[in-house]
Order: structure tokens, then sequence, then C-alpha cells
């Protein structure tokens, strides 16, 4: 990690969003205090990670990355392990492994052996085991990573309840695009152990323009391709990528014609021509100069998640 | 509501949650079981008429301690630790305030539960093949509390792997220690009878002590030049193993 540098006001919901091995597990572990940063310094819920780690630990709730279960016990019995880990009385552990138990929402298998759990039920009870005691702030290690549309469809919804509801502030990393912009009020891009952009996810893409122009090109055409779209008066930015090129504009329906007429008349021809409102992967592109979905297979599956993240317009995985 | 809580009901949190899964494998017991009956059986069966040409050796006595030290040496909750480490699952109780050294001390509650049941189960085996304590009641309380102090002395060896390589494999191979530490001793023979290179091992070897100090309860009388020998040995490997535990929690949970 690198010059990570942000800040999280209490009550909202913060996305750190990059590709896997970006560094957001590691930012994680040093803010939930289980590894010790070599320089720097951080404060999670007003009380510094180093220096107080016990004054933290009370108030953070922490899911991290696959599920951390004990097979051999009951969903129950973990609840229970759990509220005793915080200290809770009698009276409060009785209350809030009822109240775990309606969030895991699981039934029966509440009593029965982790083994037997699916991987939805696995996160959902993870997922209630961190809220026990009641945390200021949750910390969410890639909450949705390996789950099915509908199970992430269902750690969404919680997510918002929680926050909404409860005003939980929740620190949430994120491989998926589409889950950034869909439960995040900001949202940190990182990117090799440093964040490049930061923002809540309509100005990162507002600052992108306000449509973009997709154009699928065979490799060698993409330089002189980018020389054409530029002389377009009506552009504002055009990135190379790996496929084709990005172009940035305000009215991307106006524009797309005259940049195919340019294009056409230089003699070149794109396999695709595609007008769609920026995503984050635009974002990520202008801050890194590559895409994401290019480089993890997974979030370029992520527009079949369902929410109003999901983006209707184009074939986002084909871009440059 | 969240509230500190003491060490013992730290304690009591971790060993709950142990002792519940020592009691969920049954059958990982069974080895600790079938090891020192095995060897019981057939060390009498083998060496019995012939040792006891030598006056004043009651074998199947000689054989009890021998018995105990493989029933209760090695076992321990290590491979548990070593798979909480590699799910993750320790990370969760290191992200609540519970003291960090309880995750070892509740996990050696359990390892103390089953320690004394294996003793109990090699004592009544004794029993059965005529073995008496001349040392009575009192005699076989301290002699379980012995097999249950080096049972939990050993465990630290286990637990130091499991902490430092995170490696399931490496904490099975941790128990190839066992074998210089149970056989360079008198575990066959006393010690006058040994080998003259085998001795010289045998003296700097704890189990012997310990063997010593075990049988005096059973056929030697009080004699407390053998207890103290036997305390200071198992109080030396405690310090030794307990240190290199305590310290590779320390550093797994400063790195994470």
């Amino acid at each position: 990690m690198d010059g990570v540098d942000l800040n999280v006001d209490a009550g909202a919901v913060y996305g750190f969003l990059g590709p896997n091995g970006a560094g957001k597990s590691t930012t994680v572990r040093m803010l939930c205090t289980l590894l010790k940063p070599t320089a720097g310094q951080a404060t999670v819920a007003g009380y510094d990670v180093v220096d107080r780690p016990g004054e933290v630990r009370i108030r953070i709730g922490v899911a991290l990355q696959e599920a951390a279960l004990d097979e051999r016990q009951t969903g129950r019995e973990v609840l229970d392990l759990q509220a005793r880990l915080y200290g809770l009385s009698a009276a409060d552990r009785a209350a809030s492994i009822a109240r775990a138990v309606d969030l895991a929402d699981i039934g029966d298998a509440m009593d029965a052996r982790i083994k037997t759990y699916s991987g939805g039920m696995r996160r959902r009870l993870d997922l209630a085991a961190s809220l026990i005691h009641g945390p200021e702030v949750l910390f969410l290690d890639e909450p949705t990573t390996g789950l099915d549309p509908v199970s992430r469809a269902q750690v969404w919804d919680e997510v918002r309840r929680l926050n909404g509801e409860l005003g939980v502030t929740v620190f949430l990393t994120t491989q998926y695009l589409e889950e950034a912009d869909a439960l995040a009020d900001r949202v940190a891009i990182i990117d090799g152990g440093r964040i490049v952009e930061e923002g809540s996810p309509s100005e990162l893409k507002r600052a992108v323009g306000a449509d973009v122009i997709v154009v699928d090109l065979p490799s060698e055409a993409i330089a002189p391709a980018a020389a054409v779209a530029e002389t377009v008066p009506e552009v504002d930015a055009v990135t190379r990528g790996r496929r084709g090129i990005t172009i940035a504009t305000a009215d991307g329906a106006a524009t797309v014609g005259t940049v195919a007429v340019a294009l056409s008349s230089a003699g070149l021809h794109p396999q695709s021509l595609t007008v769609r409102t920026p995503s984050l992967d635009d974002v990520f592109l202008l801050a890194t100069g590559y895409r994401m979905s290019a480089v993890d297979p997974a979030a370029g599956g992520g527009g079949a998640a369902p929410g109003p993240g999901a983006r209707a317009a184009a074939p986002e995985s084909g871009g440059p | 509501m969240v509230r500190p809580v003491g060490i013992v009901t730290d304690v009591a949190t971790v060993a709950r949650r142990s002792v519940r899964s020592l009691l969920r494998e049954p059958e990982a017991m069974a080895p600790a079981l079938i090891i020192p009956t095995f060897f019981f059986i057939v060390n009498i069966g083998a060496l019995e008429s012939f040792v006891e040409r030598s006056p004043g050796i009651d074998y199947r006595a000689f054989q009890i301690p021998v018995a105990i030290i493989f029933a209760v040496t090695g076992i321990s909750r290590a491979s548990v630790l070593v798979i909480d480490i590699q799910t993750g699952y320790l990370d969760r109780m290191l992200v609540t305030p519970v003291r960090r050294t309880t995750l070892l001390l509740g996990m050696m509650v359990a390892d103390v539960v089953l320690a004394l049941a294996l003793s109990l189960v090699v004592v009544v085996m004794g029993f059965v093949a005529g073995v008496r304590f001349e040392t009575g009641v009192l005699g076989i309380l301290l002699f379980l509390g012995m097999a249950v102090a080096w049972s939990l002395a050993f465990t630290g060896f286990p637990y130091t792997v499991a902490l430092r390589t995170g490696n399931p494999a490496a904490v099975n191979s941790s128990f190839l220690i066992f074998f210089p530490f149970a056989f360079l001793t008198p575990a066959y023979l006393p010690r006058e009878l040994m080998t003259g290179w085998m001795q010289t091992v045998a003296a700097w070897n704890p189990v012997t002590y310990l063997l010593e100090g075990m049988r005096s309860l059973l056929t030697g009388g009080w004699q407390a030049a053998a207890m103290g020998k036997a305390a200071a040995a198992i109080g030396g490997l405690a310090l030794v193993t307990f240190v290199m535990a305590f310290r590779s929690l320390a550093r797994r949970v400063a790195t994470g």
C-alpha cells in the first residue's frame, strides 16, 4: 500500500473498487486492526487503529472475504460464541442472537452444522455474526464475490437496509463495478496499492463526459482512429485501449454519426460503434489506462447482476 | 452493550467451543487410545517374563506410565487452530476484543480435558491388568496430574508449528518429535539395564524423569527426589514450549 489517503463520513457507504491484487484486502485488514501499517495512520470510529485497537474492535463489525466460519459448529453456536467474545451479558446475548437469527434468515439450518450450508447461507450467517454487537462501522471485504445473482441481490438489499435503517457506516471493497455503483455513496478506485480516483459514482462518471462512444477496432487501426476522432469538434477526449478507443462527448447521439463518417472517410472501419452513458469502468480506464472488466473476467459478467446499477446499454465487456 | 470481560470469561468462551468440537469428533481420539493399548499388550507379552528375571520389577506397573506417555503426548487442538488460520476464522475472532492469549489458553483447556480422559482410560486398563498404586488414592491423583501436565507442556510444540506455518501438513509432521522423546528413554528397561550410549541420551531426556517419577508412585512409595525431578522435567519443557507458542501467537497476531 502506498499513499492511500481517504476519509469516510459517518453514516455513508464507501466503496473501495479495484481489481484483484490492487490492495483492497490489505487496506481493510489495516483498518480492522488485523495488520499493522508500517507507516501512516488511520482512525476508525474516532480511535487510532494502532494505539487504541481495543476501542476500534468493539465499534466495528467485519465480514472478511470467503465467509470465515467454523464448519463443525452450528450457525447458532457461531453467533453465541461471537456474542460472548464481545462480552455481551446473558440478556443482551439472547436478544442479539435472536436479531441475528432473523437477519441471517436461514430457517432451521441455524441449528445444523455449517458444513451443510450453501455459499449464500454462509455469507448471510457471516454478515449476521459481524453485526451481533451493533457496530457503528461495518467492513465488508468483497461481500458478494462468488455469489449467484440472487444471493448477491439479497446482500445488496441487506447493506442498504443496515445503512438506511440503522445508520451503520459501511466500508466495502469490491471488484464489481456494478456493486460500487449500486451501493456506494462514494467510491475510491484503487490500483496497484494507490487510490487513483475518488468521488461519488455520479461525479466520477460526469467527469468522464455526458456520454461515451466506444469504438471497437483492429489493433493497427487504433492509433489512426484516435487521431481522426480528435479532429471532430464535438469530441472532448479520446482514450486508447487495447481493443479500440473510447470517446467522451457531451452528446453521444449527435456525435456518433460525425465520428462514423470521419472514420469511414479516413478508410477506417470499426467493428462496432456504441453510444452509452459512462460507467465506472470508463472512469477506471481514464485513470489507469486499462479496463477493469478486461483484466478481471468476473467483473465482465457482473452486468448480469440485478439492481439499479446494471447497465442496459452496450456489451461492455467488448469495450476497448 | 459491549463491555470489557475478564480473562477467565474469555478463556471459558474459547474453551467452550474447543471442548464442543472435541466431543464432536470422538473418532479422532481412537489413535490416542489404540496406540497405548497396543503397545501395552505387546510389550507385556514380549518382555514381561524376561524383564521380571531381574528382581524387584513389576513389568505391568513399569509399562503403565509408558502407555500414558503414548496416549497423551502430542495431542492438541493445533489441527483445529491451523484450520482456523486457513479459513480466516481466527481473523474473525481477532477482530473482536478477545484477549489474544486466551485463544491459545482456551484450546489448552480442551487439551487438558482430553488428556485427563485418556489418562483415566489407561489407568483403568492398568487396574484391569492387576496394577496397584503403592501410594494410594493421593498417588493416583498425582499420577493423573503429572500425565495431564506433561501433555499440556508438550502441546506447545504443535501450537508453535501451527502458528508459525499455518500449514496443516507441517502440524501433522510435528508429531514426529514424539519419537525421540518417547523412545530414547527407559521405556522398555530400567536405565541401569540399558546400553551405555542410550543411558547417556536418556539422562538428558525429560521423559526419563517423568517415567521414573510416575513409576515411583506405582511401586516405589513416596520418593521426594523422583517427584522433584519429574516436576522439574515437566516444568522445564513447559517453560520452553510455552515461550515458543505464545511468542508465535504474538507474532501471528501482530502481522495478521
